[in-house]
């Protein structure tokens, strides 16, 4: 059991829990992720790892609810305990060992680009942060990028920093030159398009990649992406892969693949007076 | 104790092979409850007076974990369940589930007297198996009378990773000769392969459950949500530990290497037993969900296959077909599966290989395209290598793939232990009792031999054990 210390609202869906996990806060790596189960019957949830505390013993998960059991997660208070997080899994972050990165999140993936910008300006790489959300409340982690670097904010109403998208100021950077490497974890299409945008320039692109998994240690094939000729498993292979080489249509394609299951499981779940069959 | 009632040879050929009670098909390809239902009492004790008592007895060696059994069985033929049940448990650490899915037909049953042809009758033999089961399930059933008498503690500490068929078989084994055992889980339950791999109806995980709760009553430690590779490596625990056994199972799953293999509705197979065995997805209650094609194909021919295309069936399929590229013969999987399998309405496509999954305009699976084959010269395994017909193209119609053709070696443990030697295949080198290439670390099951049975696992860690054991109270 892995009792929740705190939990903080972040932006409208966006639910930050500091929770003890002494062995994965020891020895978790940028880019890598645990599994959370809540309890039986519960599915098991890939979370990215977005902070640590070794000598607290605990790691922080930042969680946007979206379907059933990210609702159920959130819906945790600090006393209770998540009953099993497994980890750290993935491949840690291959950190461009100087020069100038930029660190691009989008909504809940700024939480996953956190520990990567942190690392990088740890090493003393020069990190610029670019990131943004719909608007003001759901831009998160600008006061945390800003311990690591520039941070250019950017809201698609212009209620906090620039109006505009996030490509539009990677645009920009890419155009001033001296970018040694992009990273961008957030919504696919914003992945897609950033690579896109990095590709005739010849940036290296890293993105992190959410394709839906079970047991996150190579085990069940489901989380497979294409990656130029290959097929490859992303809880294993990645999470994060080269941008430029990542088929993104199949990659949206399959995230569909239960989406009847989930809008019908979120739809019982929002049902008051639902009795589920015994909790087993 | 009860005293077997003296019987001649010639009295104890006169009796037939007792039938296994088992659901009828119709019913049960629609449940998931276990097919067959044990034999009785009654129906044990006569198929054990069938036991011609041996004096060579040729079952023991076919036997992977070298079970005794014509005592237990001769036990079992005079009452004495509670010996029998404590004979077996002596030899066997998961007598449970090896009475369930062990393919006795090609172990032990293979070599029994009663199974050889008696003046133009074929024989039948001893249904090893079926008492086994019987007798465990008793044992699983009295808990408190077979527990076995508590070892003097060794002091010595042993790490045994992952808890399949060989992790709990070794940590049985090692708990009984009173070392401290740890057993490192990746999942969040205990039981490996038997619990995400082989389905409910085949082996009831409260059966797995019993069996592990019995280890953990001995003094087993099973650690949860560990993977060594990641959480710890080999060379952390090796620091920690006297002694390591490494079980760590087979790993990534094969795919067919065919376009359209990462359409929605192609699962490897290891993928969708997970999510129903696992993580119970064919419940109402569970979150997590599972695809229930109405056309399923499975690709393959093995116990993987079997339990693949049954579960379709009873999550709903109107069609489940077997597509494999050998014939009926060549059929790797336990004949009794393949027999249940026929009953509950399962289509085989034999000599049939497939070439390509067929997609709607959506990404959907639409079909499995496949192509005829026939057989040619035998090849490295001896099996008749089989060859593609020209021109025989054909679609099987399928709105779900299940590809159950293998898996490859997991990287994670290997990957973080350089100084651990492993074939071209990534799988660990061991030798007959288990020994690698560092002091003290042993490996066995599928990590060492590739995709094999929850049996030679068993005999595997069983070995291991022993070699442990052996390392442990060595010369120095």
């Amino acid at each position: 059991m892995h009792a929740i210390r705190s939990k903080t609202l972040l932006s409208p869906n966006v639910t930050r829990f500091v929770v003890e996990a002494p062995r994965i806060a020891e020895i978790r790596k940028p880019g890598q992720f645990v599994i959370v189960r809540l309890g039986p019957g519960a599915e098991r949830i890939p979370l990215t790892i977005a902070d640590a505390d070794p000598a607290a013993g605990t790691i922080t998960l930042v969680i946007q609810a979206v379907g059933k059991s990210t609702h159920d997660l959130v819906d945790l208070d600090p006393g209770d305990a998540i009953r099993d997080i497994a980890g750290p899994l993935g491949r840690p972050t291959e950190l461009l060992p100087a020069g100038h990165a930029v660190c691009v999140g989008g909504g809940v993936g700024t939480a996953v680009v956190f520990p990567i910008a942190q690392a990088l300006a740890a090493a003393g790489v020069r990190v610029t942060s670019v990131i943004g959300g719909r608007s003001k409340e759901w831009v998160i982690f600008a006061d945390e990028l800003r311990g690591t670097g520039d941070v250019v904010v950017c809201t698609d109403d212009g209620s906090a920093g620039r109006k505009g998208f996030v490509t539009q100021a990677l645009a920009e950077l890419c155009e001033g030159g001296g970018i040694d490497e992009v990273y961008a974890v957030g919504p696919v299409p914003m992945m897609r398009a950033c690579a896109e945008l990095t590709r005739p320039y010849g940036i290296k692109t890293t993105v992190s990649l959410n394709s839906i998994m079970v047991d996150g240690t190579g085990m069940c094939g489901g989380c497979r992406v294409g990656i130029g000729d290959t097929s490859q498993y992303a809880c294993v292979d990645g999470p994060e892969f080269d941008g430029h080489a990542v088929d993104f249509d199949l990659l949206i394609d399959r995230l569909t693949t239960y989406r009847e299951f989930e809008q019908d499981a979120l739809a019982r779940r929002s049902q008051p007076g639902q009795c589920l069959e015994g909790d087993r | 104790m009860a005293q077997q009632p003296h019987l001649t040879t010639k009295q104890r050929m006169a009796i037939d092979r007792q039938p296994m009670p088992a659901q009828a098909a119709e019913l049960r390809s629609i449940n998931f409850e276990e097919v067959n239902l044990g034999f009785t009492e009654q129906l044990a004790i006569l198929e054990a007076q069938r036991c011609l008592q041996c004096k060579k007895p040729k079952c023991v060696a076919g036997c992977p974990v070298s079970v005794d059994i014509p005592k237990f069985i001769n036990l079992v033929a005079a009452g004495d369940l509670r010996g029998a049940a404590q004979s077996l448990l002596h030899d066997n650490a998961l007598p449970c589930v090896t009475g369930r899915v062990c393919p006795q037909e090609i172990q032990c049953e293979q070599v029994c007297l009663r199974g050889r042809p008696m003046r133009g009758e074929p024989g039948t033999p001893v249904a090893i198996g079926h008492l086994e089961r019987f007798v465990a399930d008793w044992a699983a059933a009295h808990p408190d009378l077979v527990a076995p008498p508590k070892p003097e503690p060794t002091g010595r500490r042993v790490a045994i990773i992952g808890s399949g068929p060989g992790g709990l078989t070794a940590a049985g084994e090692l708990a009984r000769l009173g070392h401290d055992v740890t057993v490192f889980e990746a999942f969040h339950a205990s039981g490996g392969v038997l619990l995400y791999g082989i389905p409910e109806f085949r082996l009831p995980k409260d059966i797995v459950q019993q069996e592990v709760d019995r280890l953990v009553r001995q003094g087993v430690t099973i650690e949860h949500n560990t993977i060594v590779g990641r959480t710890y490596t080999l060379p952390e625990l090796r620091e920690r530990f006297d002694a390591v056994f490494v079980a760590v199972g087979a790993g990534l799953p094969v795919f067919m290497n065919v376009p359209g293999e990462n359409l929605k509705g192609v699962y490897a197979a290891n993928e969708y037993l997970t999510r129903v065995n696992l993580m119970g997805a064919h419940r109402p209650d569970a979150d997590t969900p599972v695809l229930r094609g109405r056309r399923v194909a499975v690709v393959g021919g093995g116990n993987v296959a079997m339990d693949a295309v049954r579960t379709a069936k009873r999550l709903g399929a109107d069609e489940a077909t077997i597509v494999y590229r050998r014939s009926r013969t060549e059929l790797p999987a336990r004949a009794e599966e393949v027999h249940h399998a026929e009953e509950e309405g399962v289509q085989f496509q034999f000599l049939t290989a497939p070439v390509e999954v067929v997609g709607d305009d959506h990404g959907w699976v639409a079909g499995l395209a496949c192509v005829r084959m026939e057989l040619g010269e035998p090849d490295d395994s001896g099996r008749r290598r089989p060859v593609a017909i020209p021109g025989s193209e054909f679609v099987v119609p399928a709105d779900m793939v299940v590809v159950a053709i293998g898996t490859r070696a997991n990287p994670l443990l290997t990957q973080t232990s350089p100084d651990l030697t492993i074939n071209r295949w990534g799988y660990i080198e061991a030798d007959a009792d288990g020994r690698t290439s560092i002091p003290g670390v042993f490996a066995g099951g599928d990590i060492v031999r590739g995709a094999a049975t929850v049996i030679l696992a068993m005999g595997d860690g069983k070995r291991a054990a022993t070699a442990i054991d052996a390392y442990l109270r060595g010369p120095g």
